[in-house]
C-alpha cells in the first residue's frame, strides 16, 4: 500500500490475551489467523475483503515476529495454489479473495488441493459480494464447497462467533484433511463489533522446517491412479471426519424455543436479519428469545443429517432460510427426510424469493406467509411491532422514485482515464461507432453515463481476450480497454500474447494508473511507487515487447486528451497487422491526492510558495449546453442555476472539490467547445517578486477596466 | 419476551461526503455512553460517487446475567427512528426505500443539492425537482430537520458530516448529551477545530430550524438618462406585465451594442406585440410577446468573439473568479482561458464583404489552416492577454459591419418572420410561440452551436411542411423536446418522421 497507512489497525492486531478488540468483521478475522498460529497468508485485494490484505501489507514487523509469511498473490488462482504448502506439512494457511469472481479465478488450484487433501489446516476467506452494493454477477460460492468438496462455514455476522469460527475453520481442516472455506457476506465484513482477544500465537511448524525436511506423499499429487483413491477418500475418510467434528463441537447451534409445529433453519450469516424480522412480527425480542426452535448453520456444507432429523422430528413444517440460488441446502433437506422417512415438509423458495438479498422486510414476508400456513394459532397470538404495511408507501411518494436522478459509479475528480474515454468518444465521432471490449477495474465505469463506451467485460484482465473474436478482415477493429491490474493478474498472457499469437489485428489500450485501483489503491508489479515489502516498477512497456508486441504507444500524460485522440486514431487506422497497444499511464488521482496534499498543505503552512492549480467556467459565457459535461463527467464538474434572468438552462460550474488535472480545458480544446473555462493558477504565500509583477500587471489592467467601464456607465440602463 | 429496543439510525451519503465517519461518531458517542453500539455499511463502487446507505444501531448495555441485543445488519422499513442523509434527493431516496415513517422517523437531512450525471448531461434543463422531496418528506418524516448543511460546513471550512452530527444532536433522538458529541469528536482527532465549529454550526441551525429565506432578485429601474427614456418607451407601448422582461432584454442590448440596438428591439418587439394584439385580442396576455421579448434578446446579443472578449476582460469577471477559487487577499491568482477560434469566427468577425470572400475562398482556408488546428491559451490576467482581448472587446463598434452580424440578423429576420406569420394563420398563435421558443436550440459556441442551428433549422422547416395541421403547436415542441435528447440526432430523426413523414 502506497498511499495509506494502517499503523493504528496494525496496532489493533497486536492485542494480548484477554484485551477487547473493537473494529471491523474483516479485522477480526485478520486477528483470528494470528491466534490460530497461522503459518502463511495469501490473497488477492477487492472488497469487501481488501481491509484483509491491506492491514496485513503494512503488518510486516508484526508478521517477521511471529514468523509468518504474506503474499499479496498475483491472481487469486496464486493464492490458492499457495495452500500447496499444508498438503505435506502441517501448517496452517489461509488465503482470501472476492466471491464469486475470485473463486472462479482460483478453482483449478483450489479442485487441485481439495482433491489431494491437506494435512495443515487450510482456510479459504471468501467476502461473499452479494446483494446490495455488490459490483459482481450474483452468484454462490456454496457450488464452489459442492462441487470441490471444501467444507463451508458460514458463522453468525457477530465479531465472537466470526472470530471462533476461523478458529474451528482450521481445526476441522485439520481433523478432515479437507480444505475449508469461511463466507462473510459484505454487511458482515463492515461490521463493526468487539471481541476478547487473544495472543497471538508463532505457527507450530514453520515454512522453514519443511524446506529443511521435505516430505513428500506421491498420493497427495493429482495424477492417476491417486486422483481415484481421492475420491473415495473424500467419501469414506473426510466427510464422516468433518461430521464428527461439526457435532462434538456444535458447530451447528439449537436456538429459540424447543416445542411448537413448526421451525425454522437459518444460514449462520442471516441470523441477525432473521432475529430482526421475527422481533418485528411479534415472534421474538430484540435478544433473539423466541418461542420458535431454530437452528442456526453455522456450518451449510456439510449438513449433519442427525441434527437436521432430530431438529424436524415432530415438527409439520419447518422455514429453510437460505439466500441466493439454486437452493442447495433445500433440496438438501428434503432428500435428508425423505431418506429418513420424516414427514416434514420443508418451506423454503415457496414463500421466500428464489432470487436477491433477503433483508428483513423480505424476510417478515416470507415467515408471515409461512406462519399463517403452518402456524395459523402461534402466528395470531403475537402482537407485530409494525404493522405489515409499514413499508409500502403512499401514493404521492411512489411518484417520486421515478423523479431521483440515479448516481451510478463513474471516475473521480481528477481521474487520468476520464480523458482517455473522451479521446474515445472524439475518435468516434470520427471514425463511427466502435465496438469496445471492457475489462474489470475503474475503467469499466466507461460503459455508464456520460461516456457510455463498451459492449461486454468478460472478467478481470479479459479485456483484450473479449475481443479476440473480433478479428475479421475490415478496416474496422475491435478496440480492447485493459487496466494494469488486470495486465499482471492474467490480461499479460490472455490477452496481449494470445493476440500477438494468433496474430489478432485489435487495438488494446492498456490503463496503467500505478495501484490496483478499484480495490483500493494496492500496489502492484509496474507501480512507481517504492514499496519496502515489494518489487516494483516493472514496467509495462517491457512485458508487452517481451511477448512480440512490434506496435506499441506510450503517453504518460493521458490529460493530453488531444494526443490521447490522435494515437487511437492511428491505431484504429494504421495499416500495420498484429495487435496495436496504446500505454496510457497517468497515476490515479484519488492516491496521488493522498500523497500530494497533505504535502501541499504542509507548504502552504510553511510559509512556502506554492501554486494551486483548479478550473471554473464563466458564468457570462456558458449557454448551458452542457457538452463539456458530456464529454467529462468529473464530480467537480456541475451545473448550478442560471444567473442570467434570460436564459434557462442551468449552467456549467467547476466547485471546490477540482484537483486541476486540467481535462475539462483540454476537452474543450480537443473538441472545440466553448471558451468558458478557464484555469486559475492560485499563489500561495507568493514572493516579493510575484507580488511586484502582479502589482503592475494588476494596475495596467485595472486603468484598462475603468476606461471600459466608464464606456459602459455611458450605456447603462 | 420484553427488552428494550435499539435505536436504528440510517445515513445516506454520496461517496466522500463523510457518511462513514459519521457512523464512527455515532457509535463512539454511544460507547462513551455506557452503550452498546454496531454499525455496517455496504459501500462498494460506491466511493467513486454513488450513494451508499450506513446503518447503526445501538443500546444500553444488559444488565448483568441478561442477553445482550442481537443487532441488524440493515435498516428494514417501519423500524427506523433517525435517517440522516447528506444530500436532498438522497432523502428523498430513503423515503423511497420506505425508511421514513410518519410514527417513527425523525429525518436530519441537507437540502443542498449534488447533481446526479443524467441531471448535469442534458442538453436543456435536467434538474429534478426538488419540492417534491421535500413535500414528501414533509408528508413522512415525523420530525424534519431540514437546511443547507453543505454550505454551513463551507461557513467554517469544515464538512458536512460535522454539521449533520451537530443537527443530530440538536434532534435529541438519541439521548446522549451535547458534550459527549463534542467529546467524540476531539478524541477521533483528526481536524478536531473545524470539526468542533461545524458541529457548533448544525447544532445552532437545527435549534433554530427556521426557513431559508426565498431568493428576490434586486428591483431594476432604469439608473440613467439613456434608461430612462428607454423604459419610458417599455411602458408606453408594452402592457405592463411584459416590462420586466423587456427592461432585462433593453439591458442586455446596451451591455451588448448601444442604445441603437435597444431601439432596434423594441421595434422588433413593438411588431410583434401588434401581431399579438391582432390575433389574440380576446385573452390579452401577449404570451406570444412575452416568449419572444426573451428569445429575441437572447438570439440578438449571439455569443461573436468580440462578446466573449468584452466578456472575459471586465473587472466584475476579475472579481467573480477569485471569489470562485476562494482565493484569499494575499494570494496571487492568473486565469488562463481556453480558447479554440476557428478559421469560421476569424472570417465572421472580418467586415463582411472581406469575411464572406474569405470563407468561401478554399485557398485562404488551406493557407491558415495551421493557425487553427490547436486552441490558445490566453493569460487574460497578464498583460499580453488582457491587450489582445481588450482591443477584440473594442471591436464592438465595428461589429455592425462584420459577416456575423450581417448572417445573425437575416437569421433573426427570417425567424421573426415566420413567427408572424404562423400567429397570423387561424389557430397557430400556439405554434407561433413554440417556434419562438425554438431559439433555446441555438446555444454554445463552434461545433455546438452549429449542431443547435441546424437542429433548429430542421425543426422550422418541418414546421413549415406541417403548416396548418391543428396539432402543429405539440409538434413543434416535441421536435424541440428531442432535439434536446441526444447530440447524434437520433431521437429528432425518430420523432420527425413520427409527427412530419414527408420530410
Amino acid at each position: 500500500m502506497a498511499e495509506r497507512s494502517f499503523a493504528h489497525e496494525v496496532g489493533k492486531l497486536r492485542m494480548g490475551l484477554g484485551q477487547e478488540f473493537r473494529g471491523e468483521g474483516i479485522l477480526a478475522v485478520t486477528k483470528a489467523l494470528l491466534q490460530s498460529g497461522v503459518g502463511y497468508v495469501g490473497g488477492y485485494q477487492g472488497a469487501p475483503i481488501s481491509h484483509l490484505m491491506d492491514v496485513l501489507s503494512d503488518a510486516q514487523g508484526l508478521l517477521q515476529e511471529l514468523g509468518v509469511h504474506f503474499e499479496a498473490s498475483a491472481s487469486e488462482a496464486a493464492a490458492a495454489a499457495m495452500l500447496a504448502a499444508s498438503v505435506n506439512y502441517p501448517i496452517r494457511g489461509a488465503v482470501t479473495w472476492k466471491s464469486t469472481v475470485g473463486t472462479n479465478v482460483a478453482s483449478d488450484a483450489l479442485a487441485n488441493v481439495a482433491s489431494g487433501g491437506v494435512t495443515g489446516g487450510a482456510l479459504v476467506i471468501v467476502g461473499e459480494d452479494y446483494g446490495e452494493g455488490s459490483s459482481i454477477m450474483q452468484e454462490r460460492s456454496h457450488a464452489f464447497a459442492m462441487k470441490s468438496q471444501m467444507w463451508l462455514l458460514d458463522p453468525r455476522p457477530n465479531l465472537e462467533s466470526i472470530v471462533a469460527m476461523v478458529e474451528h475453520g482450521f481445526a476441522l481442516s485439520e481433523a478432515s484433511n479437507t480444505p475449508v472455506m469461511l463466507e462473510l457476506r459484505v454487511r458482515a465484513c463492515h461490521v463493526y463489533g468487539s471481541f476478547v482477544a487473544k495472543d497471538n500465537r508463532p505457527p507450530k511448524f514453520t515454512l522453514q522446517d519443511a524446506l529443511d525436511s521435505p516430505t513428500r506423499d506421491v498420493n497427495r499429487i493429482v495424477l492417476p491412479p491417486a486422483n481415484f483413491l481421492h475420491e473415495q477418500e473424500k467419501i469414506q475418510k473426510r466427510w464422516p471426519a468433518a461430521i464428527e467434528y461439526v457435532r462434538r463441537n456444535k458447530l451447528n447451534e439449537f436456538l429459540g424455543g424447543s416445542a411448537g409445529e413448526v421451525g425454522i433453519i437459518v444460514q449462520g450469516g442471516l441470523y441477525n436479519t432473521l432475529i430482526r424480522a421475527l422481533e418485528l412480527l411479534g415472534l421474538a425480542d430484540s435478544t433473539g428469545a423466541t418461542d420458535l426452535p431454530l437452528y442456526v448453520l453455522n456450518v451449510t456444507y456439510p449438513l449433519i443429517d442427525e441434527e437436521i432429523i432430530e431438529f424436524c422430528l415432530g415438527k409439520r413444517a419447518v422455514l429453510m432460510v437460505e439466500e441466493g440460488q439454486p437452493e442447495y441446502i433445500e433440496q438438501a433437506l428434503n432428500t435428508i427426510l425423505r431418506n429418513a422417512d420424516v414427514p416434514t415438509r420443508v418451506i423454503g423458495k415457496e414463500v421466500l424469493p428464489r432470487a436477491g438479498e433477503y433483508t428483513g422486510q423480505v424476510l417478515q414476508t416470507g415467515i408471515r406467509a409461512f406462519m399463517r400456513k403452518y402456524a395459523a394459532e402461534q402466528f395470531a397470538a403475537a402482537t407485530p411491532l409494525i404493522p405489515s404495511q409499514a413499508g409500502e408507501l403512499p401514493k404521492e411518494v411512489q411518484t417520486l422514485a421515478a423523479l431521483l436522478p440515479v448516481r451510478p459509479a463513474g471516475f473521480c475528480t481528477g481521474c487520468p482515464e476520464r480523458p482517455i474515454f473522451t479521446a474515445m468518444k472524439l475518435v468516434q465521432r470520427e471514425l463511427g461507432p466502435l465496438h469496445i471490449s471492457c475489462d474489470i477495474g475503474c475503467h469499466l465505469f466507461s460503459i455508464l453515463p456520460p461516456f457510455n463506451l463498451g459492449n461486454t467485460t468478460m472478467g478481470y484482465g479479459l479485456g483484450a481476450a473479449g475481443a479476440s473474436a473480433f478479428n475479421a478482415p475490415r478496416n474496422k477493429r475491435a478496440l480492447a480497454v485493459m487496466g494494469d491490474g488486470g495486465f499482471w493478474h492474467n490480461g499479460l498472457t490472455s490477452g496481449v500474447g494470445n493476440a500477438v499469437f494468433n496474430q489478432s489485428d485489435q487495438v488494446l489500450v492498456v490503463v496503467d494508473n500505478g495501484y490496483s485501483a478499484a480495490t483500493g489503491g494496492q500496489d502492484i508489479l509496474s507501480s512507481r511507487a517504492l514499496n519496502r515489502s515489494k518489487s516494483t516498477k516493472h514496467p509495462i512497456a517491457d512485458a508487452v515487447k517481451g511477448v512480440g508486441v512490434k506496435w506499441l504507444r506510450g503517453i504518460d500524460r493521458t490529460y493530453d486528451v488531444g494526443r490521447m485522440r490522435d494515437v487511437l486514431r492511428e491505431a484504429m487506422t494504421t495499416p500495420e497487422k498484429g495487435p496495436k497497444v496504446i500505454l496510457a499511464a497517468s497515476e490515479c488521482m484519488l492516491n496521488r491526492q493522498r500523497r500530494e496534499k497533505p504535502a501541499f498543505n504542509k507548504a502552504v503552512g510553511e510559509g512556502k510558495r506554492v501554486v494551486r492549480e483548479r478550473f471554473g467556467v464563466d458564468a457570462d459565457t456558458c449557454t448551458g449546453d452542457h457538452s463539456c459535461i458530456r464529454l467529462s463527467g468529473c464530480p467537480s464538474l456541475t451545473i448550478r442555476p442560471n444567473p442570467d434572468p434570460l436564459r434557462q438552462d442551468p449552467i456549467a460550474h467547476v466547485d471546490n472539490s477540482c484537483v486541476g488535472c486540467g481535462v475539462c480545458g483540454e476537452v474543450a480544446h480537443a473538441a472545440v467547445l466553448c471558451p468558458s473555462f478557464y484555469r486559475a493558477q492560485v499563489v500561495f504565500n507568493p514572493s516579493k517578486w510575484d507580488r511586484f509583477v502582479s502589482g503592475v500587471r494588476k494596475r495596467v489592467i485595472r486603468f484598462l477596466q475603468r476606461r471600459a467601464d466608464r464606456r459602459r456607465m455611458r450605456y447603462a440602463f | 419476551m420484553h427488552s428494550e429496543r435499539p435505536i436504528s439510525i440510517a445515513i445516506a451519503a454520496l461517496g466522500g461526503q463523510g457518511g462513514g465517519v459519521l457512523a464512527e461518531w455515532l457509535v463512539a458517542v454511544a460507547e462513551l455512553h455506557g452503550w452498546m453500539a454496531q454499525s455496517t455499511s455496504v459501500p462498494g463502487v460506491a466511493q467513486r460517487t454513488g450513494t451508499t446507505v450506513y446503518y447503526v444501531e445501538m443500546s444500553p448495555k444488559p444488565a448483568p446475567g441478561r442477553r445482550s441485543p442481537v443487532f441488524a445488519l440493515m435498516p428494514v422499513p417501519g423500524d427506523v427512528d433517525l435517517v440522516v442523509a447528506a444530500e436532498l434527493m438522497e432523502a428523498g431516496r430513503t423515503v423511497v426505500r420506505g425508511l421514513v415513517t410518519p410514527e417513527r422517523t425523525t429525518v436530519v437531512a441537507s437540502n443542498h443539492r449534488v447533481y446526479g450525471i443524467t441531471e448535469k448531461s442534458a442538453m436543456g434543463d435536467g434538474i429534478a425537482d426538488a419540492n417534491a422531496v421535500l413535500s414528501a418528506l414533509n408528508a413522512r418524516a415525523r420530525r424534519l430537520i431540514c437546511f443547507d448543511m453543505e454550505a454551513a460546513a463551507d461557513r467554517h471550512k469544515s464538512v458536512i458530516s460535522s454539521v449533520l452530527f451537530g443537527a443530530i444532536a440538536a434532534a435529541a433522538v438519541l439521548p446522549f448529551s451535547r458534550g459527549t458529541y463534542e467529546q467524540a469528536i476531539s478524541d477521533y482527532g483528526v481536524a478536531v477545530k473545524a470539526n468542533l465549529a461545524g458541529f457548533q454550526a448544525g447544532f445552532d441551525q437545527a435549534m433554530q430550524s427556521s426557513p431559508v429565506a426565498g431568493w428576490a432578485p434586486p428591483s431594476s429601474g432604469p439608473t440613467t438618462e439613456l434608461g430612462r427614456a428607454l423604459d419610458e418607451r417599455i411602458k408606453r407601448e408594452f402592457p405592463a406585465h411584459l416590462h420586466g422582461i423587456l427592461q432585462e432584454g433593453v439591458k442586455r442590448m446596451l451591455d451588448y451594442q448601444d442604445d441603437a440596438y435597444a431601439d432596434l428591439y423594441l421595434e422588433r418587439m413593438t411588431q410583434i406585440r401588434s401581431c399579438d394584439e391582432s390575433v389574440a385580442r380576446l385573452s390579452r396576455d401577449f404570451s406570444l410577446t412575452n416568449a419572444v421579448a426573451r428569445y429575441l434578446a437572447l438570439w440578438m446579443s449571439y455569443e461573436d468573439t468580440i462578446r466573449v472578449a468584452d466578456l472575459k476582460t471586465r473587472s466584475r469577471r476579475f472579481e467573480r473568479f477569485r471569489a470562485e477559487v476562494r482565493a484569499g487577499a494575499d494570494q496571487v491568482v492568473y486565469v488562463t482561458e481556453f480558447m479554440h477560434p476557428r478559421f469560421e469566427e476569424v472570417c465572421e468577425t472580418l467586415p463582411a464583404g472581406l469575411g464572406s470572400w474569405f470563407s468561401n475562398s478554399a485557398f485562404a482556408r488551406r493557407l491558415s489552416a495551421p493557425l487553427f488546428r490547436r486552441g490558445r491559451h490566453i493569460h487574460t490576467a497578464k498583460l499580453g492577454g488582457f491587450v489582445m482581448l481588450s482591443l477584440l472587446a473594442g471591436m464592438r463598434r465595428w461589429r455592425r459591419s462584420t459577416l456575423r452580424y450581417r448572417v445573425e440578423q437575416a437569421r433573426i429576420a427570417d425567424w421573426l418572420e415566420r413567427i408572424r406569420n404562423l400567429a397570423a394563420a387561424p389557430g397557430g398563435y400556439r405554434a407561433a410561440i413554440e417556434i419562438a421558443e425554438c431559439q433555446r436550440l441555438v446555444k454554445g459556441y463552434s461545433d455546438t452551436h452549429a449542431r443547435g442551428l441546424k437542429n433548429y433549422q430542421t425543426v422550422v422547416e418541418a414546421a413549415e411542411r406541417m403548416r396548418g395541421r391543428s396539432d402543429l403547436a405539440d409538434a413543434i415542441r416535441q421536435l424541440r423536446n428531442a432535439a434536446l435528447a441526444d447530440e447524434a440526432g437520433l431521437k429528432l430523426a425518430s420523432v420527425l418522421s413520427e409527427v412530419a413523414p414527408d420530410g
